[in-house]
């Protein structure tokens, strides 16, 4: 995609207001994120600077350190706000680098299968579409037990529960377009494989792929959440945001509501967010839809 | 047409077999359950003598077919926990499962299909746009946190409904029920909510897609130049002609809501199969992980068979080329 191709597809974009609005929310998130120690009062994970007798306080609070938790603090006294943040920071990480390496397996997969055809093609495909038909959390559920706590554990589950779908997006493209005559013409010349594979299927189930990617990063998080929540995620030391979900649940029969409701519309306003750009994304990619 | 089906049971037993030792394996892998089995002060004797109980100082091939031949003989195990078979535990707590399950499914149908129907046939009025904005959410909005909203408003700051547990049961066919007494019913509503929304978002979208194509087709125009009324025209033509893929969907999510049914059991302490799955994960109970997960690879497998035969049935095109 040249610069002008960019240009044209950004004035599309910026036609639906609300797609612009999420794209700012999530990149704002990320800002927020990426510069968590900066903008936050407090390093939710250095337990030295935890006091208990913060903890559990409403939003507004003014606690011992002597500045306000605008958010309330949670069970262990952190302050709501930094927590989130740095929440946000680690199911960020988690579902762009799961997303990342889904990305890059299921879309190796689909085009290798869509280059060779024949036995390689069924046998990659008929595993990949078996595992299209159990649910990707139940997979990830069943690994991530399987595995046990910690990121790479995390990670792992994860991609193994998404890149079927990365696989069936980039066989459906790549197969399409391995069947175009020109395609053809260059295979019967003594042409390299490399070629064929770097300079005309690759680029061509790009913009389906990345349309993809983008749900399958929100659906990361979400699952991430799930799975954190579930008690079968990350370590308790460092939360994500699934986590202070989770801590705060069993004060909530009680009414403090702000430890589990305040990281819960974070990740929603997230989750959404991302859902939105990549609705609008596919819909500017989709053929059928051009005006 | 036979060896079309044969061809696909023999498939589907090959997943099986994959699937149960993939399932062996990585249950296997996971943690010792000598150490949650075996107090820690006990003698060296009782904890060989425990060990060789439950055939743990085999070989791990040799554990797994013996599991594979007892599995076949209808028995799979004893919970390391519960101390009963496994499979008497998974059937005691199917029933709350399947009744949270089906109750979500049938509500989701319900109040999908009517709403679908509505935002298609009036695609620009407000009240569609809402109906799709809040399908969106249902979509995109995590299950556990819907749930936790559901508590946190009903439960806790109305206090109108109790937020967890099964309530009060009624036996009938010898299988204790919720959906009998209205205090099961109480203790139902928000699970099956919960568990309901993700149901209900995509019923709306498959009722609307398929009734805004519908009502451009020559049929519905005739059947207005006929003079029907425009409620029989939906009743008579669009909904008995969304009704099929409805119905295969209906079939298809009902497994996949089983799965679903982890997280929203998890979160009300619904005493389902979900919360034991849960509990056993935790509790390194591996008998009970096994089991769960066969079954439900068992359930999924066959569901998925049957849709392939019904389809195969139904349309004769996809019984030939598939032996390629």
């Amino acid at each position: 995609m040249n610069a002008e191709a960019l240009r044209a597809f950004w004035d599309e974009f910026s036609e639906s207001r609300i797609s612009v609005a999420a794209l700012a929310v999530v990149l704002a998130i990320v800002a927020a994120a990426v510069c968590a120690p900066l903008i936050t009062p407090q390093d939710p994970y250095d337990l030295g600077n935890l006091s208990l007798s913060d903890a559990r306080r409403p939003p507004g609070f003014v606690g011992s350190k002597g500045y306000a938790h605008v958010l309330g603090t949670d069970a262990q006294g952190r302050d709501l706000y930094s927590a989130i943040l740095y929440g946000l920071r680690i199911s960020l990480q988690m579902g762009l680098v799961a997303g990342a390496i889904a990305l890059s397996i299921g879309g190796t997969l689909g085009i290798v299968a869509a280059y060779f055809g024949g036995r390689i093609e069924t046998l990659i495909m008929r595993i990949v579409d078996l595992q299209l038909s159990f649910p990707a959390i139940l997979l990830a559920l069943v690994l991530a037990a399987l595995l046990g706590q910690g990121k790479t554990q995390l990670v792992s589950a994860l991609v193994a529960a998404q890149y079927a779908y990365f696989a069936r997006t980039a066989f459906g493209a790549a197969s399409a377009e391995r069947r175009k005559d020109y395609v053809e013409a260059a295979a019967a010349t003594p042409l390299s494989g490399s070629r064929i594979v770097f300079r005309h299927l690759l680029p061509n189930s790009l913009p389906p792929l990345i349309v993809v990617a983008t749900v399958q990063v929100a659906n990361a998080i979400s699952l991430e959440a799930t799975l954190s929540f579930l008690g079968l995620g990350l370590p308790p030391t460092e939360p994500s945001l699934g986590m202070l979900i989770a801590n705060g649940f069993q004060y909530m029969m009680s009414g403090r509501y702000w430890i589990s409701v305040y990281p819960g519309i974070a990740l929603i306003i997230l989750i959404v967010a991302i859902n939105l750009v990549g609705d609008q994304i596919r819909d500017q990619l989709n053929p059928r839809l051009r005006r | 047409m036979l060896g079309f089906i044969i061809q696909r049971v023999l498939q589907a037993m090959l997943v099986m077999a994959v699937m149960s030792a993939l399932v062996f394996i990585g249950v296997y892998a996971v943690g010792n359950p000598i150490d949650v089995l075996i107090s820690p002060d006990a003698t060296q004797d009782i904890r060989t003598e425990t060990i060789a109980r439950y055939g743990l100082d085999r070989p791990l091939y040799e554990q797994y077919f013996t599991f594979v031949g007892n599995i076949l003989s209808g028995d799979m195990g004893r919970s390391f926990v519960f101390g009963m078979p496994v499979l008497q535990l998974i059937m005691q707590r199917l029933p709350a499962t399947l009744e949270l399950t089906l109750v979500a499914v049938i509500g989701a149908t319900l109040a999908g299909v009517p709403l679908g129907i509505y935002a298609g046939y009036r695609p620009q009025s407000p009240i569609s746009k809402t109906i799709m904005a809040v399908s969106i959410l249902g979509f995109s909005v995590p299950t556990f946190w819907i749930g936790l909203i559901l508590i946190l408003f009903f439960a806790v700051h109305l206090g109108w409904l109790p937020a967890g547990s099964r309530g009060a049961t009624r036996s009938f066919l010898g299988v204790e029920w919720s959906v009998l007494t209205l205090d099961g019913w109480k203790h139902l509503v928000l699970p099956a909510t919960n568990l309901a929304l993700f149901k209900l978002a995509m019923m709306i979208r498959l009722s609307r897609a398929g009734t805004r194509e519908i009502m451009l087709t020559d049929t519905i125009k005739f059947a207005r130049a006929a003079g029907l009324s425009e409620w029989t025209i939906l009743r008579q033509h669009v909904l008995k002609l969304i009704s099929i893929p409805i119905v295969t969907v209906f079939g298809l999510e009902f497994g996949s809501t089983l799965a679903f049914a982890v997280v929203t059991e998890t979160i009300f302490s619904w005493p389902g199969v979900g919360k034991l799955i849960i509990d056993s994960i935790a509790q390194l109970d591996r008998p009970v992980m096994v089991a769960y997960l066969i079954l439900i690879a068992f359930l999924f497998v066959t569901i998925n068979l049957t849709v392939d035969l019904v389809y195969a049935l139904l349309d004769p095109r996809l019984r030939r080329g598939r032996a390629a």
